[in-house]
């Protein structure tokens, strides 16, 4: 019962670091129609920012997100302009493939870059409190863990007002729900599909610091890591913000119960049965539209 | 259809025969070792990118999972023909492929039913996150797999003199096999199924394409020679190993090669295995192992995204159609036929 509730415990903390990293990606699908197979690589390339600012300057790893943050918004807002964009304007019914493999080519040549600057050694983000932890009635909390939590929970609530409170959160969430639509009643659809990017590209960089806080990586590490993501938008439901939040947790929960309880090695087996047991209930995934075409 | 030109154009002779008879004199005119190499690996992409082709071109299904059942076939082999002496002086692990890929593409049909299911960007998520898992699943069975230590495979017993061509025909007659196929259908009352089901499944479904079975059965003969190149591959380098076997850059491969060629067209895959090989080895070559391979292999791929999205083929066609309306009439006409997206008809 202890090891389960532990396993509970661990698995709702990391499933927020999730949260962080998929509702980015879930948010770049739903305003720009993009699979963002990159968004591993992205968080991991915010690791190795986060890494580099915390060695050589010696900012704190929570810190360093207020500077790499807004790097990897214009990483985002770059890569909408120099790639998606040219295919979007082309034609609508084949980009999706396009963008899909273009995000695929981006994750490769930034794992060669990282490769290139950092060798593929593991490398890990190491604080004085790294592996300090509290214990409340005999359950221990990982203090970097929970603080990543606080983040991502700060973060997801901004990221709700931004999206709810505010006009361009409004422009946002028409895009969302039918692009031609919002630009039929004004909306720059391009402008918010840059600002978008930028945005779910942000959360990526936000999560970097954290990721590397509690896993050793190398650029490697992106791929287990994307696989997760992608298991956790499609149970989700492609493009919800909240299915993205409910599966994170959900997956995280599930991953850490596995590893407690049977063995860390079928851990990320866990997210390609609960892959596969949703497909086979319910495609479109738990707050997913059906869309004609799209599933 | 009726001109002795058009029919010549569509005879089985001349589409499949005479390329596949060009490519099997190769290795008697080129005999170095380093160029048969470099033909064995070229092949082996022409096979992966028309197996892929199966799928992708007649479904529009976009498999990025390909890669997974490559790996597959290729711990089948190693675990079957196993580390000790090569069966049938040598050409046992060839046979053994067969087995292999009836198997994979039997396996196939549970699995494609389940992720067929979805369709267009889902499929393609799905798939994707299936590859990265089965990497995983490669890395952590290491009671099966041998983990990141891989595992070992008999060693070819052929002479230095003659050492790859085993593999090359091997390759080819896989090469041969998806051609072959692509062209059956093409030519049948299933190609015309999978055009429509291509082209709208739900239309296709209300007229009666039987469009699950369709879908799932271009799925499992897709991956099953998949499948058997990755066998033929695994006993070629005699060892298999999480990260070459199950390579995110291996699809990647596959699906640049499909597309640079022209998705969907008969020989469009092995075009462009042709044109990105020779340039991925000589970048390789050039920069090394080392990691800038990787930057410049991504650029390659993107160059081909953004410049030409429907491949050399289509793009070729299109051309000579146009040119040809512009020998015959004065004034050009709108070709209703180029506007259209590429068929498989081509």
């Amino acid at each position: 019962m202890h090891t389960f509730v532990q396993a509970l415990i661990l698995g709702v903390l990391t499933g927020g670091v999730y949260a962080l990293m998929s509702t980015g990606q879930t948010l770049v699908f739903g305003v720009m129609r993009v699979v963002n197979v990159a968004q591993g690589m992205l968080v991991i390339l915010s690791a190795y920012l986060s890494y580099t600012l915390h060695q050589k300057l010696g900012i704190d790893p929570f810190a360093t997100i207020v500077i790499v943050m807004p790097a990897m918004f214009a990483v985002g807002v770059l890569i909408q302009l120099a790639f998606i964009r040219p295919v979007k304007r082309e034609r609508t019914e084949i980009s999706f493939e396009q963008t899909l493999l273009i995000m695929f080519a981006l994750a490769v040549g930034i794992e060669g870059l990282v490769d290139l600057c950092y060798t593929a050694e593991y490398r890990s983000i190491t604080t004085s409190y790294a592996n300090s932890s509290w214990t409340v009635a005999g359950y221990t909390f990982s203090v970097v863990r929970v603080l990543a939590f606080a983040l991502a929970v700060v973060l997801l609530a901004a990221l709700w007002l931004l999206l709810n409170k505010t006009e361009f959160g409004r422009a946002v969430r028409a895009t969302v729900q039918n692009p031609t639509s919002a630009r039929l009643l004004g909306v720059d659809t391009e402008r918010i599909g840059a600002l978008g990017m930028g945005l779910g590209i942000s959360l990526a960089g936000a999560s970097g610091a954290v990721f590397g806080l509690i896993y050793p990586f190398n650029a490697n590490s992106s791929y287990d890591l994307v696989s997760r993501l992608l298991s956790i938008v499609v149970l989700g439901g492609l493009g919800s913000v909240i299915g993205a939040v409910v599966g994170s947790l959900t997956l995280g929960v599930a991953e850490a119960v596995v590893a407690a309880t049977i063995s860390p090695v079928w851990a990320p087996f866990t997210f390609l049965v609960v892959l596969m047991v949703v497909l086979l209930v319910r495609p479109q995934g738990l707050f997913g539209a059906v869309e004609r075409g799209a599933l | 259809m009726t001109s002795p030109r058009s029919w010549f154009a569509q005879s089985w002779l001349v589409r499949v025969v005479v390329p596949l008879a060009v490519l099997g004199c190769v290795p008697f005119v080129l005999t170095a070792s380093w160029v048969l190499n470099l033909a064995v690996l070229g092949l082996m992409y022409a096979v992966l990118a028309s197996s892929w082709n199966l799928l992708a071109g007649y479904t529009g299904y976009i498999s990025l999972c390909h890669a997974a059942f490559f790996g597959i076939g290729a711990y089948a082999l190693a675990l079957w023909a196993g580390p000790g002496t090569a069966s049938l002086s040598g050409y046992g692990p060839f046979l053994l492929t067969i087995p292999i890929g009836l198997a994979v593409g039997a396996a196939a049909i549970p699995i494609g039913w389940i992720i067929l299911r979805t369709r267009h960007v889902t499929f393609a998520i799905v798939t994707i996150t299936l590859l990265f898992m089965v990497q995983t699943l490669a890395f952590n069975l290491t009671g099966l797999t041998g983990g990141s230590e891989g595992l070992a495979i008999a060693a070819p017993p052929f002479p230095a003199a003659w050492f790859e061509q085993p593999f090359y025909y091997a390759m080819l007659i896989l090469l041969a096999l998806c051609v072959v196929i692509f062209e059956l259908v093409r030519r049948s009352r299933l190609g015309l199924s999978l055009t429509a089901l291509r082209e709208d499944e739900e239309k296709a479904r209300g007229l009666g394409v039987p469009t699950q079975p369709l879908k799932i059965g271009a799925f499992a003969v897709s991956v099953a020679i998949t499948a058997m190149a990755g066998g033929v591959w695994a006993y070629y380098l005699t060892f298999v190993m999480p990260q070459y076997a199950i390579d995110p850059l291996v699809m990647i491969g596959t699906a640049l090669t499909a597309f640079l060629g022209g998705k969907g067209t008969l020989w469009g895959p092995a075009i462009g295995a042709l044109i990105v090989v020779p340039a991925q080895q000589y970048f390789a070559f050039r920069l090394g192992a080392s990691d800038l391979y990787l930057v410049s292999y991504a650029a390659i791929f993107l160059v081909v995204i953004l410049l030409l999205p429907r491949g050399i083929v289509p793009s070729l066609g299109e051309w000579l159609r146009k040119r040809r309306a512009g020998a015959t009439q004065s004034v050009v006409v709108p070709d209703p036929a180029a506007a259209k997206p590429v068929g498989v008809t081509q």
